[in-house]
């Protein structure tokens, strides 16, 4: 364990470096970086992008895959404006799309571990088929009306500081989340199945059951962020948060999460969640357009496994460059 | 005994012949499946709406997946391999940005020239995809969602530095043409994605690199059993996607009125649901460029009766789920059906 | 007057080591053209090494290899094949999208003069190839559906149509019927007829006396014996298969044998095994002995909930059970160790602690947070009582050796404080001294009231340590021994099917 947790810390330390030199340069190209409204739109901006990057880092080390997160979150964000509109209480319209999620999740969760199909293209399917779905409820309105209290949820902040009301949730499930997946015995099972599914089930893990029970979940976390999101906007539409999924993946490979499974840690994911955000944020203070930043992070994607690689191979080839002349040296 | 040793050799060659032949049958049901849908939906449109079933209908149907079907031979090359281009998107907006930039920029310059500066920027593109994976070694999956940010982010900087936006009227007409122009009365755009569609396919079942395409993404380690230059391939697929992206990206430019930095996002989608409709197995190794064309007619179809029935085009994108979802749980339950045959023949024989 | 032949491959002085264990100690081997040689040994004797030499996929620690009569590097398989060295492995190494055809003659195939892949060519001459060697398989088939057997003759097709001038064949009748082992054996004499030589791995004497002319004993990755067929008998093979003094196994100390605590009957899974019948009580060793492929591991996954039979009963301390997963197999008290442990005992990138607590997460965690300090202390247990080297308990077992590795499984499985333990082949893959330790572990398990079921290829394992012997061949128990009753050639008979 040591061993591993040496190499996780490694690329964790790199991390925060970049995360260190994110906030440097932030302060430095503008004095409005470390206010505290700055902080503010720095971390509500990511939230949704965040709290689904949760459930996604333990999918992904156990194995598999969620691409409908983002279509989920705009298919709760409708079904929410659309029982609120048809004049339901909130929290009856917050629940069911909450259940909606859960719905969803299942479907993805049983398709994967019931009919045995690849969980990459089962999610490229309910990707569209939720999208689609929220375009079928809602259509190209969006409801645009809701409760103040519910909107502040959204955009208010915890009276007395500048921290979201969304950033408490994140903060909160960071809290469940690193307690399951690093304290609890289903974190153990989620590694051992990332790692070797066969010797997990030889051990007497229920693999299929644990893997549904995590879709279920990717699922209930997509509707809070839908919640969340609509309040935010104070806007229910069906284009809301279109190709975030995208995102939240590449958030959690950042974060030194293996796309094969079995390794990685949340300590990871969430200093690149903040890397991100952090990217976002200094190239809005830069006037620089959101989507520049694509590249940014592209290339970041790219080199967080592509650097280990070519730093591995440099490595193989210096041992080798060492035994020729070792055994030379013996002639 | 003779006789029966005989026998038994006989019930073994019958067995053998049928045990062929279902296997060859499902193979080829995909295509046969694709051809019923389609008919299947000809025909319960045409009957609600008589003028479903028209030439030109038939026409705009093909003309609206031209595009899409050049772009998904390039992917099917590379899901062949048991990989993914999740950036082809992002290298189509580019590549048609750049084009029609270029036409606009120099609007005298030959057509043949613009054809094929998107062509090269899009071979370009897909060759960086083919380095990351082959000798970078990173799976495809978070090299090519890498790139899909990367050129998008690229093709932003690069219009914030020229021009936000390139109208039609920007452009010569001889450019817009190649959208409209007519070839014995076949609209260019449908002959060109056919015979993309006829090379390629023809590529894959008559030359050894294409059978080699297939044996990779069947038993990549059986693969390199064998000396097949598995890394040399799979650069020469993501490479050849990419420059399928960037023909189909100059054509973009030319069919749509307006070009900006945000063309054909997400239309990697819409070709992952072409390609596992028609049959390509998403691990590789088996598919064809029929099924795939037919994949995408069914899809373009499917949209153009929605179009016609006045179902609101909102239902389409939940059709492009359920479709997908549909193809691999049919194939999921096919596969099993017939490793259960073959092994209930096999007890009793 | 003719000159002798000259070999077609020759093999001096090979060694090779894997790990800290010696797989061959510089072998000699000689093989012809025109004669089917046999290979036999126990497992471990260093046969699938060799073959792995052979096919290039292995490169010898010191020694040389001559082709022809040439010296050669075998470097890759590709080189190989290119010398004519055709390998068709257990496991088929094929394509299953592709058909018949296509998987002969994939990155050969054949051309017409403008470059185009000949279909029609490549199919007829396929055809012509199964033809000839009487096959009734068509070249259009699918790889996908075929049998093993099959897929067999689609890589001897293969061999054939490289121009092979050697075939070795590793373990090729494991998986097939009589009837397939005949259609195999008459392709194999054809070949001889044509020139080829033939390497055939096997354990199973019968065949080798059918088929083969001459016939190598390995034991130990030591050459012991080379010499035609017709000079030898099935006595004298396995004594020169077996002959090792049993002295340097740990002596099985004395245990007491109690009631019954699992009885299986008439266990059938059609294809697999059929018929199978035993008891097994406290403090009993039972051994399950027989060749690969004999069914030992399949009756084990049964037990175990991993696959389910189709008739017959399991009764669990007088109680009829039903097992249908590892969960509740490990609920009636039953403990598994796989034979493979990279692929089904442990989580190689885990620690020592967290492989020997997976199986029993419940017991090292409060309210489901797990408990570090418990866990080790756990782990440290067992870890000291079955002697394992190692820099701690947080070290990952990927870097253990593999004696070590097997006693973390064992470690796992008896935190889960079962009644019944399932071993199979515990000792493959360690070395001698380690063995030793795992034996003096397994006995003093049984002095502690475990019943124990010891699956093993290795005969003297087997005598050594088990109460009672039962013997499976392919699939049918063949013969059952009590401890004072066993003799090594007895349960090597029953092993290979032979009637005394």
């Amino acid at each position: 364990m040591k061993r591993l947790k040496s190499f996780l810390t490694s690329w964790e330390a790199l991390l925060v470096l970049l995360l260190a030199l994110g906030i440097g340069i932030g302060s430095v190209l503008s004095p409005y970086f470390l206010s505290g409204f700055n902080f503010y739109a720095l971390t509500s901006n990511i939230m949704e992008i965040a709290i689904m990057a949760l459930p996604m880092t333990l999918i992904i080390i156990a194995g598999e895959i969620d691409l409908s997160v983002a279509s989920l979150l705009g298919l709760t964000s409708v079904v929410l404006g659309l029982l609120w509109q048809s004049g339901h209480p909130m929290w009856l319209a917050i629940g069911v799309a909450l259940l909606v999620g859960l719905v969803a999740g299942c479907l993805n969760g049983l398709l994967v571990t019931k009919l045995a199909l690849p969980s990459l293209v089962v999610t490229i399917g309910t990707l569209a088929l939720y999208r689609g779905l929220a375009y079928v409820v809602l259509g190209d309105q969006a409801v645009s009306s809701f409760p103040t209290a519910f909107t502040n949820l959204g955009f208010g902040t915890i009276p007395g500081t500048e921290l979201p009301w969304s950033g408490l949730i994140f903060a909160i499930l960071v809290v469940i989340f690193v307690m399951v997946l690093h304290f609890s015995r289903l974190g153990r099972q989620l590694y051992a199945m990332g790692n070797n599914k066969e010797a997990a089930r030889f051990s007497g893990i229920n693999v299929g059951r644990v893997k549904l029970m995590l879709f279920i979940l990717s699922g209930l976390i997509a509707a809070l962020a839908g919640v969340i999101f609509t309040a935010r906007f104070s806007s229910a539409r069906p284009d809301n948060a279109v190709g975030f999924e995208l995102y939240v993946v590449t958030v959690v490979l950042l974060g030194g999460v293996n796309i094969f499974g079995g390794r990685g840690s949340l300590l990871g994911v969430v200093l690149a969640i903040f890397i991100v955000a952090v990217l976002q944020n200094v190239f809005s203070l830069l006037n620089i357009s959101g989507d520049i930043q694509s590249l940014a992070i592209g290339l970041l994607l790219i080199l967080s496994v592509l650097g280990p690689n070519i730093a591995r191979r440099i490595q193989v080839v210096i041992a080798h460059r060492r035994l020729a002349m070792g055994s030379s040296k013996q002639v | 005994m003779t006789t029966t040793s005989q026998e038994v050799e006989r019930a073994k060659q019958r067995s053998q012949v049928n045990q062929a032949r279902l296997l060859g049958l499902v193979s080829r049901v995909r295509e046969l499946g694709l051809l019923i849908v389609l008919l299947l939906i000809v025909l319960t449109v045409s009957v609600q709406a008589p003028r479903f079933l028209s030439i030109d209908n038939f026409e705009q149907i093909l003309l609206s997946v031209a595009i899409l079907a050049i772009v998904a031979v390039g992917e099917t090359l590379v899901v062949l391999t048991r990989n993914v281009d999740l950036s082809v998107g992002s290298i189509v907006g580019f590549t048609a940005f750049v084009t029609a930039y270029f036409f606009k920029q120099l609007p005298g310059s030959n057509l043949l020239l613009g054809i094929l500066l998107g062509c090269a920027l899009g071979l370009v593109l897909g060759m960086v995809n083919g380095l990351i994976v082959s000798f970078g070694r990173v799976p495809a999956i978070v090299a090519t969602l890498g790139t899909l940010y990367a050129y998008r982010g690229l093709v932003f900087i690069v219009s914030s530095n020229t021009t936000s936006q390139i109208n039609a009227s920007d452009v010569p007409s001889s450019y817009l043409a190649l959208a409209t122009t007519q070839i014995f009365g076949i609209p260019a755009l449908i002959l060109i994605a056919a015979v993309i569609a006829v090379i390629v396919g023809y590529f894959l079942h008559a030359s050894q690199a294409g059978r080699q395409l297939y044996s990779v993404g069947s038993n990549p380690e059986a693969a390199n059993m064998i000396g097949i230059r598995r890394d040399w391939l799979v650069f020469a697929a993501f490479a050849a996607s990419g420059l399928l992206c960037g023909l189909a990206g100059v054509l973009w430019g030319a069919r749509f009125a307006t070009v900006d930095s945000t063309n054909a996002t997400g239309l990697e989608l819409a070709v992952i649901a072409a390609v596992v409709v028609g049959g390509v197995n998403i691990f590789g190794g088996s598919g064809t460029i029929l099924g795939v064309m037919l994949g995408a007619i069914v899809l373009g179809t499917l949209q153009n009766a929605l179009n016609i029935l006045n179902v609101s085009q909102f239902w389409l994108q939940a059709l492009y789920g359920a479709a997908i979802l549909g193809a691999v749980v049919l194939d999921a339950l096919i596969t099993r059906w017939v490793q259960r045959t073959i092994l209930s023949r096999r007890k009793k024989a | 007057m003719t000159n002798p032949p000259e070999p077609i491959v020759e093999l001096i002085g090979i060694a090779k080591q894997f790990g800290g264990v010696q797989a061959l100690r510089g072998v000699d081997f000689r093989l012809f053209p025109g004669e089917v040689h046999a290979l036999v040994g126990e497992n471990g004797a260093g046969k699938s090494t060799l073959v792995k030499i052979l096919a290039g996929i292995h490169r010898p620690d010191s020694g040389t290899v001559k082709v022809g009569g040439e010296v050669v590097e075998l470097r890759s398989p590709t080189q190989a094949q290119a010398l004519g060295i055709a390998v068709v492995q257990q496991e088929p190494m094929l394509f299953p999208d592709l058909d018949v055809a296509e998987n002969v003659f994939m990155g050969r195939h054949p051309r017409d003069r403008f470059g185009r892949v000949n279909w029609k060519r490549m199919y007829r001459e396929v055809d012509q190839l199964l033809a000839s060697l009487d096959v009734s398989l068509s070249s259009r088939t699918p790889v996908q559906g075929l049998s093993v057997a099959e897929q067999q003759l689609v890589e001897i097709a293969k061999a054939l149509s490289i121009k092979a001038r050697v075939l070795v064949l590793d373990e090729p009748t494991a998986a097939l019927s009589s009837h397939e082992v005949d259609e195999l054996f008459a392709i194999v004499k054809q070949l001889r007829e044509r020139g080829v030589a033939i390497l055939f791995v096997s354990h199973r004497l019968e065949e080798v006396f059918t088929i083969a002319d001459r016939l190598t004993v390995f034991r130990d990755g030591t050459h012991i014996i080379t010499a035609p067929v017709s000079q030898m008998n099935t006595e004298e093979i396995i004594k020169h298969m077996v002959g090792r003094e049993l002295s340097n196994l740990f002596p099985k100390g004395e245990a007491e044998i109690g009631e019954v605590v699992l009885e299986v009957k008439q266990l059938t899974r059609p294809g697999v095994f059929a018929d199978v019948n035993f008891q097994l009580r406290r403090g009993e060793i039972l051994g399950l002995a027989g060749l690969v492929g004999a069914g030992r591991t399949e009756v084990a996954r049964v037990l175990f909930g991993i696959d389910r039979a189709e008739s017959g009963e399991i009764w669990l301390k007088g109680k009829k059970v039903r097992i249908r997963s590892p969960q509740q197999a490990m609920e009636y008290g039953i403990a598994y160790v796989p034979e493979d442990r990279h692929q089904q005992g442990l989580v190689m990138n885990f620690s020592i602690a967290s492989n020997v607590t997976l199986a029993i997460l419940q017991q090292v965690s409060r309210l489901g947070l797990l408990d570090p300090r418990r866990e080790r202390k756990i782990a440290s247990a067992y870890s000291s009582q079955l002697n394992v080297r190692s820099a701690g308990v947080e070290q990952l077992v990927n870097a253990l050796s593999g004696g070590n590795q097997q006693k973390v499984v064992l470690g796992k499985w008896l935190a889960t404080n079962p009644s019944v333990l399932i071993l199979d082949e515990p000792t493959r893959g360690i070395d001698v001294g380690a063995k030793a330790e795992v034996h003096r572990i397994i006995s003093e398990l049984a002095a502690r009231g475990l019943a124990i079921i010891l699956i093993s290829s290795e005969l003297p394992e087997v005598l050594a340590m088990a109460d009672r012997v039962i013997v499976l061949h392919e699939g049918s128990v063949t013969g059952t021994f009590a401890r004072s009753e066993a003799t090594q050639e007895r349960v090597m008979f029953a092993a290979t099917g032979q009637e005394r």
